[in-house]
């Protein structure tokens, strides 16, 4: 079958069986391999992408069900060569160790902060509460997700101040 | 793009990782990333029985499939002489089944396909009859009069039974106990779990028809080491096997052994003269890859009328599968179990072990563990508060009456280990101001008064880790020592090759730390490179917390030897003797004109460029590093839960972790490992369970039944630190990614046991989940 979507901002088509799982289409057909498998399950979240904006966990989705759609994979995140604030967390908090979960982390992090831009710790829990990590913990990842919600709120102020001028 | 860049990045600096760029941006290399020209995928058929005689395997309809390119089967693998491989505790493993089944999940067959899909879906037509035996799935089991008879292939085995081992003095300790005011037993089941790295595990065989050369990607822990068993196994030379082992995505001891996916993968990819890829799915890793635990134990604590422990003894049932293959130095059975006198100054001990064959899947990897020392730490620490709790002393009292004092370090104990340094006393201290003990044992009494179920839990560990010494301490005969060899360019940027290999600890930031502490060069200005044989030193791998203390003690020796050189060429451009030479981090100068100096850089390149008459040109130098003994990392830990009457419910309301690992190189990232730790810990002790029904079926074989700590229940912890340098270790560090695991889960098993202890309750084996609680509380009649 063919199918059509738009990954990390650009169209990309390819022909698929209908069996082939999201996660599959990303990371063989256009090797986007910073999308990982760990489960089969939708139990660990370290195959989580972003549908139209919302973390969905690309091992329960088949590539045809996206037709038409908006995918961001990690490989997404970075804006131009400067790393986007959720990286910059989680790399200034240390909340990676290994990095196989990282990737789901983060999105499901940048989405939280899409529409939460100032969450409380427990609401950070909360949202990467479907996602395992085995190396890091929690802590360090809550912290790197706060780290990330301070840097994009200080730019917002900066740019109003900036405004206001 | 780091805050620390422009930091010097020596010992004791939190600089940020340098492995984190390429994780950030999804460009990690894991070995499921990697597609080689021409790659075929491999699919393994496992057994759904336990235990059960093969009668026939058909392969007739699988190989008819579009895209099989072979399908392999045991009786295959026998012709050339693979159809069972050596063990790492000197058993067989089957590689591909030819006689029986031996547990749920064993290896039967292989399909090679274009695709994986086609692999898989052509393993599903493979026919095999079986004769299904009765399944022994415990020591108990095997002992049983009429048990299955497991090991039929091993001539002389007319039993299930493996081993018998044993340490201290049998004699002194049945002495020390006839002497005793009172003797407090625990007997305790420490379950089988899974260390269940988020990347499973899988390998790329790649053997070169032309040159017979094979490159075999692999998810290694250990990838030297697994070179030479390859070459043992396979009698292929051993210059012409090459194992890389890309960026691992987590290990725990899961990547330590040589499984038979791996063999397979090879050994058809040398027949079809093709790569082969072979990725397990989660299911196969649960139930078929280095389990860990499974220790039925019995200890027995000595005490006289004030409190004093007198002697221990304990027995341990070891359940071991199928194959006896736990991934251990070749000399203790049990590994290092008899550390299990732990923090204690207890005279006398005798430990006896014996292990079983079972129909289970076989293993024994130390999880986040050095070799069954969280076992022992376990025992120790459960029985001792048990022993606090029917003496009606104060667990943190107790303790500190029979801690060994600081002043009696080097401690040898009495089942022999030479303890190199430790401050039990003051740790302890640390952990309880922080908790504020005091005046939470009043708050506990306080609360126990209104009908409150809470406790306190305390848990005071001593590891032993770092292995070897190399005569002490090996691996099918390879000495347990590392590697490092440090190349400095001209123009003062280095390469560090280790014969270990990260599997998240951070080693490209840490070793570039030691060499920034000890030559100079900043930590930005050094890269790492480990898991590729071809290009790396030979070392032992990193499992057992071994890296800093062994491979990191080699990176600080080449260092100074690089360093020794390095003055020669800065005397020589300084015109000055090299005894007048100081060296300050960087740069030597001459005694007393500061002024007068060469930096590090200046010396490397005077390396390649001006050498002194008769040197040897360039700055490059590698050492072999054979400790002289392990180090111990200690700590207390404490944690304080609540527990719902009604439910079984546990809230665990604070967890307190108190490390004391030596000298710490990189504080951001051993804190790092101790959170990480401690979360798996907290799994451990309240939800991580591989378990099995009576015919033998693995409960435990996804994620949806083996449950992994998320954020949501993980609690929040509570760190400190104290530091009593390991003498003998070059940077006074010892290893410390393992502690959390080890020490934590008999703190917060502890701290149940306390809350229930006022109702008579003594013990609850791990997992501690709500229906065992609820159990426990209603057969006392506290709960309906």
């Amino acid at each position: 079958m063919k199918v059509t979507m738009r990954v990390n901002g650009t169209e990309r088509s390819g022909n698929v069986e209908p069996r082939v799982l999201l996660v599959d289409y990303l990371r063989s057909n256009l090797a986007l391999t910073g999308t990982h498998v760990g489960c089969d399950t939708s139990s660990c979240g370290a195959c989580t992408v972003l549908l139209d904006g919302e973390p969905v966990k690309s091992c329960t989705l088949l590539a045809v069900q996206v037709e038409g759609r908006e995918i961001k994979t990690v490989e997404g995140i970075a804006q131009g060569g400067a790393l986007a604030p959720i990286q910059v967390g989680f790399h200034e908090e240390h909340g990676l160790q290994c990095g196989f979960c990282t990737p789901g982390m983060m999105l499901v992090g940048a989405a939280l902060l899409e529409r939460n831009p100032n969450p409380t710790d427990d609401e950070i829990r909360w949202a990467i509460s479907g996602n395992i990590c085995r190396c890091t913990g929690y802590v360090n990842i809550v912290k790197a997700v706060q780290h990330a919600a301070k840097l994009t709120s200080g730019k917002e102020a900066a740019a109003v101040a900036g405004g206001t001028e | 793009m780091s805050s620390t860049m422009h930091m010097h990045g020596g010992i004791g600096e939190s600089i940020k990782r340098k492995e984190d760029a390429r994780f950030l941006r999804g460009k990690g290399n894991y070995v499921d990333d990697f597609v080689l020209p021409n790659m075929s995928h491999m699919a393994i058929l496992r057994s759904p029985h336990a235990h059960a005689r093969i009668k026939s395997i058909d392969t007739a309809a699988a190989s008819a499939k579009p895209g099989v390119i072979a399908v392999v089967t045991g009786e295959l693998m026998a012709q050339h002489k693979l159809a069972w491989m050596p063990t790492m505790s000197g058993d067989t493993q089957a590689v591909l089944a030819t006689d029986k089944v031996r547990f749920q999940g064993q290896e039967v067959a292989a399909v090679i396909a274009e695709t994986k899909a086609q692999a898989e879906d052509a393993r599903d037509l493979i026919m095999v009859d079986y004769e299904i035996l009765a399944a022994v799935t415990s020591p108990d089991g095997a002992k049983a009069e009429g048990a299955a008879l497991i090991r039929d292939d091993k001539e002389g085995q007319k039993d299930n039974h493996i081993y018998h081992w044993e340490s201290g003095d049998q004699a002194t300790t049945q002495a020390a106990f006839a002497k005793a005011h009172k003797v407090v037993r625990l007997h305790t089941f420490y379950p089988r779990c899974h260390p269940a790295p988020l990347e499973t595990c899988g390998c790329i065989a790649d053997v070169n028809p032309v040159t017979g050369k094979a490159t075999i990607y692999m998810t290694s822990q250990a990838p030297h080491a697994i070179r030479t068993v390859f070459a043992l196994v396979t009698g292929l030379p051993e210059q012409q096997i090459r194992i890389i082992s890309p960026d691992l995505g987590g290990g725990f001891g899961n990547k330590v052994p040589v499984y038979p996916g791996y063999v397979v993968a090879t050994a058809a990819s040398l027949l079809l003269g093709r790569p082969v890829k072979w990725i397990e799915d989660r299911n196969e890793n649960l139930i078929s890859t280095g389990f860990a635990r499974d220790y039925h134990m019995t200890g027995d604590l000595a005490v006289d009328k004030d409190g004093k422990m007198l002697a221990l003894r304990v027995h341990l049932d070891s359940d071991n599968g199928a194959f006896f293959a736990d991934a251990q130095p070749s000399k203790f059975k049990a590994g290092l179990f008899h550390i299990v006198t732990g923090s204690y100054d207890i005279p006398t001990a005798h430990v006896t072990a014996d292990g079983y064959y079972t129909n289970k899947a076989p293993g024994g990897v130390a999880y986040r563990c050095s070799f069954r020392v969280t076992e022992a730490s376990y025992l120790i620490e459960r029985l001792v508060s048990n022993a606090a709790f029917e003496l009606g002393m104060d667990q943190a009292e107790f303790r500190k009456k029979n801690f060994i004092q600081p002043e009696q370090f080097p401690y040898t104990s009495a089942t022999g280990w030479v303890y190199d340094s430790g401050d039990y006393p003051k740790a302890m201290d640390v952990a309880l101001d922080k908790l504020g003990y005091d005046e939470l044992k009043k708050d506990v009494q306080a609360r126990r008064k209104k009908g409150e179920v809470t406790g306190i839990g305390i848990a005071s560990f001593t590891e032993v880790v770092g292995a070897g010494h190399g005569a002490e301490f090996d691996i099918l005969g390879l000495r347990m020592f590392d590697s490092a060899e440090l190349r400095v360019h001209p123009t003062g940027k280095a390469i560090l090759k280790l014969g270990v290999k990260s599997q998240g600890q951070g080693h490209e930031t840490t070793f570039a730390q030691i060499v920034a502490e000890e030559l100079g060069i900043p930590a930005q200005d050094v890269i790492v490179e480990e898991g590729d044989t071809d290009h790396t030193p030979y070392g032992l791998g990193t499992y057992a917390s071994r890296s800093t203390p062994v491979a990191g003690a080699a990176t600080a020796m080449v260092s100074r030897k690089l360093r020794e050189k390095a003055r020669k060429l800065a005397a020589h451009l300084l015109e000055a003797a090299e005894e007048d030479l100081v060296w300050e981090r960087g740069k030597f100068y001459v005694k007393g004109s500061p002024e007068r100096s060469k930096t590090i850089q200046e010396a490397a390149f005077a390396a390649y460029t001006n050498l002194p008459e008769g040197m040897e040109p360039g700055l490059e130098g590698v050492t072999y590093y054979d400790p002289p003994n392990m180090t111990f990392p200690f700590g207390t830990y404490a944690v304080v839960v609540d527990i719902d009457k009604g439910t079984g419910q546990v809230k665990v309301k604070r967890m307190v972790a108190v490390d004391d690992c030596g000298v710490r190189i990189n504080p951001m990232i051993v804190e790092g490992q101790i959170q990480g730790g401690l979360t798996e810990g907290y799994g451990i002790a309240f939800m991580q369970l591989i378990t099995f029904d009576a015919e033998g079926n693995c409960i435990g074989s996804n994620f949806m039944d083996y449950l992994i700590p998320g954020a949501w229940e993980t609690p929040k912890f509570e760190i400190g630190e104290t530091t009593t340098p390991s003498p003998h270790h070059p940077l006074g560090a010892k290893g410390v990614g393992e502690s959390p695991t080890v020490g934590s889960p008999a703190a917060y098993v502890n701290a149940v046991i306390d809350a229930l202890s006022p109702y008579g309750i003594t013990n609850i084996d791990m997992p501690v989940t709500s229906d065992k609680v609820w159990a426990a509380l209603r057969s006392k009649g506290v709960t309906e």
